[in-house]
């Protein structure tokens, strides 16, 4: 057993997928110049903006609840250590078996391992974003396993061999003209005749999941909330095929991060209200699938359930962005997100893309492993607003820019900048001379030298004033 | 009332005409002036890039400079959100209890222009003209930092001659974000694409904001694209008369 004690470690390297292969700009760059994917993009955030606005005017203690949910988190985040233990204890009463996975190699083995105890070779997945995080169905297949997604989303990105864009509509990036292909070439049985008509999809993949879910014995998934009062696991789905895994297979194998946890069961109610009209924009999701250990007779007889540091301890010691722990991934932020509209989320190399991952994935890996991704973002605070639990993602965003700076060991052109800018603006006599330099000097065309050119590709810059406004006041 | 004016750095070397349009107005209502010898820059551009070392003598500055007086303004809602919302945080951060109760004393007396114009000097009517068609782009920072709300347009529509049309997709970001521009210039540039099709949209002739960083952005942009929208801060605007 792992819990807590020690030096937080980040999440290790060469496993999951928490880092990218290039830096934010490059991968940006590229998505920027597929004009299909900004218009998909475009119009499916705009859609999701609109009905998630719409039914939150509907509350009229909307913010309240935000608070509430904001309040509930920071005091489960003060006391996490006890709350797990307390959620230890009642799983496995309730006759579950416990497991603390440090990070993602230790919560892969103990997956595969259980798995391979089944005697079975393969499992059904509901959707779920910590097994994507530690990268578990690459690890699983390493081992022989094969992993089903059945979240219809993934279930297309997944046989699509692609990597989900979104936390909530991992497959944003695809329109149904693509997903036609991808089902005719990977799907095992389908129709040969297979059209691009969303309800013949649909159809298609609902006859090849209830193939699968017949005859798989296995089941993994994530967890929305665990209540540490009763050992309880709490799903929220759209589609019912989450259901379908949870009830159907004699083994359940939960991978949850550890701040998943919420104290009681009555904190719930908060929950249970903020996170589908933020997420969905829906009153109330579909499907809200609950368990608490196994019980004789009805749904899996064996459950486990792996609890996952990954990094997390870490971003738990810091004062500033331990907020990013109070996450419910609804995917609000994304969807207001005017970066993430652009570039979608494959530009930010992690499983937690637009402004939550620009926070999170850097904390979990380690400032320096993502770096370019506190960068991505234009400050422009939508996200903060949109958060249903009110997450101040601008000011983790400006904390970790300064965690990078100070970690760097040499100047950088930028940096002697920034120190040379800070000491002529402490004098205002050296700015007043260097307001006039500027002023006179080349660049002073329309368009800047390098490595400042980027802005003025596309924008001119204006033309100088004739005079500054405190040689204006002076004359006064 | 007497006002101390915060020009801001950019305004002061590149948009004055921005920050003598403020001192114009404020005259013309009847309230004094003045423009605290020392005052620079609020430092937010070394704050949003990590640099919060190099900022710190700046805030300390910017502090020390404005506390002797009651009422500060700036034509910036970026930098009166970094004065309300940093200063503060980044002295306590290092250490500076002293530094950071002063600095909120500071904040608590700052205000944008349409913040002190409407709250302050109780007034949306300011007796300006200005016979053009104006779109107004609310600028991320006025509109989430500082929650100026509504209180630019009601001066707008208190300009005699003015004609106010509405920005389709205002609240969204104009893709400036200070260091953004440069260090992701192509999705900056992206968003501001968006924009600029949106104030285009609208066929106003002056695409009117209450920061010239945001300002500069677009109107760098429309001057790429050869476009006729002259870019004018809100200042410019309100202090307008029909005396030349
Ligand atoms: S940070 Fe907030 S808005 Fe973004 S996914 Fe998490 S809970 Fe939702």
């Amino acid at each position: 057993m792992t819990t807590f004690l020690g030096m937080p470690a980040t999440a290790p390297r060469g496993v999951g997928n928490l880092r990218g292969e290039e830096p934010f700009p490059a991968a940006a760059r590229k998505a920027l110049g597929n004009e299909q994917l900004r218009r998909n993009l475009g119009h499916a955030t705009a859609t999701i903006r609109a009905k998630s606005g719409a039914v939150i005017a509907e509350l009229p203690d909307w913010q309240e609840l935000r608070s509430a949910g904001s309040a509930l988190k920071a005091d489960t985040m003060a006391r996490l250590p006890e709350l797990l233990l307390q959620l230890e204890e009642n799983v496995t009463r309730a006759g579950g078996v416990v497991h603390w996975a440090a990070d993602a190699n230790e919560a892969n083995r103990i997956v595969t391992e259980l798995v391979r105890a089944t005697g079975h070779d393969r499992v059904i997945k509901v959707k779920s974003m910590a097994t994507q995080e530690i990268g578990l169905n690459e690890a699983l297949e390493a081992a022989g396993i094969e992993a089903v997604e059945t979240d219809l989303a993934e279930l297309i990105v997944q046989l699509g061999h692609d990597r989900p864009s979104h936390i909530l509509v991992p497959a944003i990036h695809r329109n149904r003209a693509e997903i036609r292909e991808i089902f005719l070439r990977e799907m095992p049985g389908v129709d040969p005749a297979l059209t691009d008509e969303p309800a013949v999809l649909a159809a298609a993949a609902r006859r090849y999941l209830r193939e699968t879910f017949l005859r798989t014995r296995v089941a993994v998934s994530g967890a929305n909330f665990a209540i540490a009062e009763t050992g309880t696991l709490v799903v929220l789905e759209s589609e019912g095929n989450g259901r379908m895994c949870l009830t159907l297979p004699e083994t359940l194998i939960t991978v949850m991060g550890v701040e998943k946890l919420v104290p009681t069961w009555r904190d719930l109610e908060v929950f249970l209200q903020l996170l589908p009209r933020a997420s969905t924009g829906e009153r109330m999701n579909p499907y809200t699938s609950m368990w608490t250990g196994v019980t004789p007779g009805d749904g899996p007889q064996s459950f486990h359930l792996v609890l996952l540091d990954n990094g997390r301890s870490a971003v738990l010691a810091d004062e500033v962005g331990r907020q990013a722990l109070h996450c419910i991934r609804c995917s609000a932020c994304l969807n207001v997100c005017p970066v993430y509209e652009r570039t979608g989320g494959h530009a930010y190399g992690s499983v937690y893309p637009g402004p939550i991952g620009a926070v999170l994935s850097p904390q979990l890996t380690g400032v320096e492993d993502n770096a370019s991704l506190p960068y991505a973002s234009s400050l422009c605070g939508a996200c903060f607003d949109a958060c249903p639990v009110k997450i101040d993602i601008p000011s983790i965003l400006v904390h970790l820019r300064g965690e990078h700076v100070r970690a760097r060991r040499r100047p950088t052109p930028e940096s002697i900048a920034m120190a040379a800018a800070a000491y002529t603006m402490d004098h205002p006599r050296l700015f007043a001379a260097a307001q006039h330099a500027a002023r006179l000097s080349r660049f002073a065309g329309r368009r800047l030298p390098r490595p400042f050119n980027g802005w003025t590709a596309s924008r001119d810059l204006p033309p100088p004033p004739p005079e500054t406004f405190r040689d204006w006041w002076a004359k006064r | 009332m007497r006002i101390a004016l915060f020009v801001t750095c950019l305004a002061d070397t590149m948009f004055p005409a921005a920050a003598k349009a403020t001192v114009r107005l404020l005259e013309r209502l009847g309230h004094e002036v003045v423009f605290p010898a020392g005052q620079t820059c609020c430092g937010q551009m070394h704050i949003n890039t990590g640099y919060s070392r190099d900022a710190l003598p700046l805030v300390r500055r910017h502090v020390r400079t404005f506390a002797p007086y009651d009422v500060v303004v700036a034509p910036s809602g970026s930098c009166v959100g970094s004065v309300r919302h940093q200063h503060a945080a980044l002295a306590r951060s290092a250490g500076d209890g002293g530094l950071a109760a002063r600095a909120e004393e500071v904040a608590a007396r700052t205000y944008e222009l349409s913040e002190l114009l409407v709250d302050v000097l109780g007034v949306t009517d300011v007796g300006a003209y200005y016979p053009h068609r104006v779109t107004y782009h609310p600028t991320c920072h006025s509109l989430r930092m500082l929650r100026v709300g509504d209180r630019p347009l009601r001066l707008l529509r208190g300009v005699r001659g003015l004609e106010l049309v509405e920005l389709p997709a205002a609240e969204q970001c104009c893709g400036f974000g200070g260091t953004f521009a440069l260090k992701n210039a192509d999705t900056s540039a992206a968003m501001l694409a968006d924009k600029m099709r949106h104030v285009l949209d609208t066929g106003a002739e002056v695409c009117a904001a209450g920061d010239s960083s945001c300002l500069m952005h677009i109107g760098g942009g429309l001057s790429r694209l050869g476009a006729e929208v002259r870019t004018v801060h809100l200042a410019e605007i309100l202090a307008a008369t029909e005396e030349p």
